[in-house]
């Protein structure tokens, strides 16, 4: 059980956190069809697009209600309704995402009011669905902005039992896969080729990995996502075999879902490393009735020998990780498994699943925390995001990227994680990372009396063996 | 900030957009909006000042989600380039302890990092609840011997223009002014030089291009007091008021601030770009004609002379291979016409320009370059760009990071000339650089594979082309 050490200074410096109105757009994202709108200032949603173009190499759709001096302070009930109905008019998306901003929230203003009297206004729009989300930005942080969207989107689509007859289990094949903001679009391809091995169908909540896995469409331009679950979907979700829940961050969303379906639920705080992987084939096997596919079984005798294969290098391997809940806590067990020590655990807020990792120490901070904790526990790895970069140059220490935002690595947002394959990979690259680093084991020695004829006392230094970081893909 | 100083900045009277009707700082419709805030503008203008402490006074959104991701660079210190922020939660913006935590911050920043000067801005959330930005700089100026500056710059003040006006007032109230410049440094091979000091206003140093217009200056004997803000340090910008010649570059934005200087110190200013051979040489020239030295003069057409021919020589292979080309450009302001002459410098001609951000003067000049029938661009959406690009059978679409996918996704080649790009295309040896890119970017052979319909489709899509 981790001791959590909060944040203890008034600056951030180099923030690990992004904010919740971020990771609500981006399980707004995970929809066809949809489009994000930020209630707040024209610069929330400025940033928030920048900050996802630079991750996923994308165009996202994103839209602001443009708050100025007079609306910030008079009320902004007008721009928010203009706001809804240009992205309605021009649009015509399925789902709109509808978002508070810190702006807004410090402001008062009442959403779900003010979406009531679009809709008595607007009865044009009666198909759209539109789901507002209270995401103060001085509150949580990117994971819990994501799981607050999930959670409004299950609150508000998903019909109960009583409500409209859906019976769990009367499509029998089908599973509900709840994917919290840690798995990255390759992540949920895998999870969905693993699912269908079984003859079972998932549908996944929300889809990133049909709307931003980066694909060339026919359609030269679309002001929307091309792709996610679709909004159609949620009226179904009562009738799956099950729901699988992964991420701690959507164990709420998940509650409430099964709380309305009847739909039994799985829990999975991550799909990192051998245990993880094991219970999520169990699970899986158990729900489809059926032996497990001889392919997985191979599949996960390679990353037991992958296992063998690094862990001369990677126990009691030095590993300082910085990254939200989830993320930190599937990193952390995956380096506990392979014998690893966690050195350093830094994360961006607080969170129900941080005691459960399994650390001494979570640290509440920012990358300048990270940083401090990583030199003065000598780490010998670094896990984290694009903004670690000069970090890791500054520590001569390698570092594998991961979480948000990853924009200087072309495809790094891509990158699959978790099952059997992906965690053999991770081990690898890890390894490797170590492989280029290390140190010679003994400085060499040079006896007086027994000099090599050919050494010359001035050569005496021996070159450090510096971090070849770029030999194995690293940086 | 006060309304009548908000009013005041918006109307600023050297900006031609405020004697129009239609203004370029129009107030941005709910739901159809694009680009950035007031704080956004106010970070881009001063955030490549390198060896300041830039905190970000609010809520983790307008920090967290933002920091690091500009293409200034700096020849030495990397400060400017660490997220600092206060990271208000619940409790601070309830409780109202906002100011004191930023007191706070800043003797952190000061302790851990000695910069030579803090900068806050502060945010939508900040403004509101009303902490008082400026009472807390002073005191902690006074309590901490720095310089602490406060930017006054919630994003819902305005648009990103706006903001880079509040944050060249900041300038001109607490840092111009605060210190006078050393003598500058005698060239031993040219000791007697002469040596003019002017100021570059509005150059961020993207990609390291102002490294390309400084040496011609030092050629020149002019020494650049300060470019606001690339690569600049604070105690450059505290000298600004001695420059003899303020250059606007590129961006009328900061128009306030070659203005004021003017009337308090009478320093002359033009606008001007370092895109596009004509361009550079005009700027040059408007140099030596402010300066009013003739030996300057003299020099001045003998390195602009040298420096034409030289790089026409480089250019030439690069030309026939451009030669004909069709460019779409869609970029704001200045951008609209100086890279249009860049464009046509190297031999491509420009279909269409953007002007949602041009004044009736740049559209001026686009006309004398374009001719009277110019294709002018006003809103570019996604859409109409498409539809104007296949129309004009465009061979690329030249615009900003923004409408990069834009054109990607409709396997239409593109090259980015705002701030977000990784190349410099400023002066002449910048022109080598645009025409490698542009050259890349349409001699690729990705062009082909990404139209190509996959051969098992009986019948192939429409593609661009």
């Amino acid at each position: 059980m981790a001791e959590i050490v909060r944040r203890n200074k008034p600056l951030s410096v180099s923030p690990l956190k992004t904010s919740q109105p971020l990771g609500a757009s981006l399980a707004v994202l995970g929809l066809d069809r949809s489009i994000p709108l930020l209630h707040g200032a024209q610069g929330c949603t400025a940033f928030a697009k920048v900050f996802f173009v630079r991750h996923f190499r994308e165009p996202i759709p994103l839209q602001t209600t443009a708050l100025d001096q007079i609306s910030s302070i008079m009320g902004a009930d007008d721009s928010l309704l203009e706001g809804l109905s240009t992205v309605c008019e021009k649009h015509r998306p399925a789902a709109v995402g509808l978002l508070t901003t810190g702006l807004t929230e410090t402001q008062g203003a009442d959403i779900h009011r003010v979406l009531k009297i679009f809709r008595e206004r607007h009865p044009e729009f009666r198909a759209i669905r539109i789901v507002p989300v209270n995401t103060p930005d001085f509150d949580g942080g990117l994971e819990s902005g994501f799981a607050a969207a999930v959670r409004a989107m299950i609150e508000h689509w998903t019909p109960s039992v009583a409500a409209s007859g859906v019976r769990p289990g009367r499509r029998p094949r089908q599973i509900n896969v709840l994917c919290g903001p840690s798995l990255t679009p390759g992540d949920l391809e895998a999870l969905k080729e693993l699912i269908e091995s079984f003859d079972l169908h998932p549908l996944l909540l929300p889809d990133l990995s049909d709307s931003l896995d980066g694909h060339l469409a026919t359609d030269e331009f679309s002001p929307l996502t091309t792709g996610g679950t679709p909004v159609a979907a949620f009226a179904a979700l009562g009738d799956a075999a099950a729901t699988l829940v992964i991420g701690a961050s959507l164990y709420p969303a998940a509650e409430r879902l099964a709380q309305r379906t009847g739909t039994p639920l799985h829990r999975f705080d991550h799909l990192w490393g051998l245990e993880a992987n094991d219970r999520l084939i169990m699970t899986l096997a158990g729900i489809a009735g059926c032996r497990v596919p001889a392919r997985l079984e191979r599949q996960r005798a390679q990353l037991q020998d992958a296992m063998l294969d690094t862990h001369f290098l990677l126990g009691q391997a030095r590993l300082a990780i910085a990254a939200d809940a989830d993320l930190l806590h599937a990193a952390c067990a995956l380096g506990v498994e392979i014998g690893a020590e966690i050195v350093a655990a830094v994360t961006s807020c607080r969170a129900a699943v941080l005691e459960h990792i399994p650390v001494a120490q979570v640290h509440i901070g920012d990358l300048e925390d990270l940083e401090q904790l990583a030199q003065r526990n000598e780490a010998e790895l670094l896990l984290g995001n694009s903004h670690m970069a000069d970090m890791a140059q500054r520590l001569t220490l390698p570092l594998l990227r991961m979480g948000f935002p990853l924009y200087d690595q072309i495809g790094a947002y891509r990158r699959t994680w978790i099952g059997y394959r992906g965690s053999r990979q991770t081990l690898f690259d890890l390894a490797n990372g170590l492989l280029g680093a290390h140190q010679q084991p003994v400085t060499p020695y040079h006896s007086l009396y027994s000099p090599k004829p050919d050494h010359r006392p001035e050569e005496h230094g021996h070159e450090t063996a510096t971090a070849s970081m770029d030999r194995h893909g690293w940086h | 900030m006060k309304p009548s100083d908000l009013a005041a900045l918006i109307d600023e009277p050297a900006c031609t957009h405020n004697l129009k009707s239609k203004s370029g700082c129009a107030r941005p419709k709910p739901g159809a909006a694009a680009g950035g805030c007031a704080f956004d503008g106010a970070q881009i203008a001063l955030l490549p000042i390198a060896d300041v402490a830039h905190i970000v006074h609010g809520p983790i959104s307008c920090a967290g989600n933002a920091w690091d991701n500009r293409g200034a660079r700096s020849t030495g210190p990397t400060l400017y380039k660490l997220g600092l922020t206060t990271d208000l939660g619940e409790q601070d913006v309830i409780m109202g302890r906002g100011e004191k935590r930023l007191f706070h911050a800043i003797k952190q920043v000061v302790d851990s990092h000695a910069p030579a000067a803090v900068f806050v801005y502060s945010t939508c959330v900040t403004a509101l609840i009303g902490d008082d930005l400026e009472a807390v700089c002073k005191a902690a100026a006074q309590r901490w011997g720095v310089p602490v500056i406060p930017i006054d710059s919630a994003g819902f003040f305005g648009s990103k223009n706006l903001g880079n006006r509040i944050a060249g007032e900041a300038m001109l109230k607490y840092v111009i002014g605060g210190r006078e410049p050393e003598p500058p440094p005698v060239d031993p091979a040219r000791p007697a030089l002469r040596v003019h000091d002017i100021n570059l206003i509005g150059e961020y140093n993207i990609a390291g291009e102002l490294w390309h217009t400084l040496p011609l200056f030092d050629e020149l004997g002019l020494r650049v007091l300060c470019a606001l803000s690339g690569d600049a340090r604070f105690r450059e910008i505290q000298t600004m008021h001695r420059a003899e010649v303020n250059m606007v570059v590129c961006s009328r934005a900061m128009l306030n601030v070659a203005r004021k200087l003017k009337e308090r110190y009478g320093a002359p200013w033009f606008e001007g770009s370092f895109y596009g051979i004509r361009d550079v040489s005009a700027a040059l020239r408007d140099f030596a004609r402010l300066l009013d030295d003739p030996d300057l003069h003299a020099r001045t057409e003998a390195l602009i002379a040298r420096e034409e021919a030289r790089i026409h020589a480089e250019l030439a292979p690069w030309r026939e291979r451009l030669r004909g080309k069709r460019a779409l450009l869609y970029t704001g302001g200045v951008k609209s016409w100086s890279i249009v002459a860049a464009l046509q410098d190297l031999g491509l001609t420009v279909v269409a320009t953007g002007t949602k951000k041009s004044t009736e003067e740049d559209k001026a000049r686009i006309r004398e370059l374009m001719g009277e029938d110019a294709q002018m661009i006003d809103d570019g959406n996604p859409r109409g760009l498409l539809d104007l690009a296949r129309a004009n059978q465009a061979d690329i679409l030249i615009a900003g990071g923004r409408n990069m996918y834009t054109a990607l996704k409709a396997r239409l080649p593109f090259l980015d000339v705002n701030q977000e790009r990784e190349h410099g295309y400023a002066g002449y040896r910048g022109m080598a650089t645009l025409a490698r890119q542009l050259v890349r970017a349409l001699e690729n052979p990705v062009w082909d594979a990404v139209r190509r319909p996959a051969p098992w489709t009986a019948t192939p899509e429409t593609t661009h082309g």
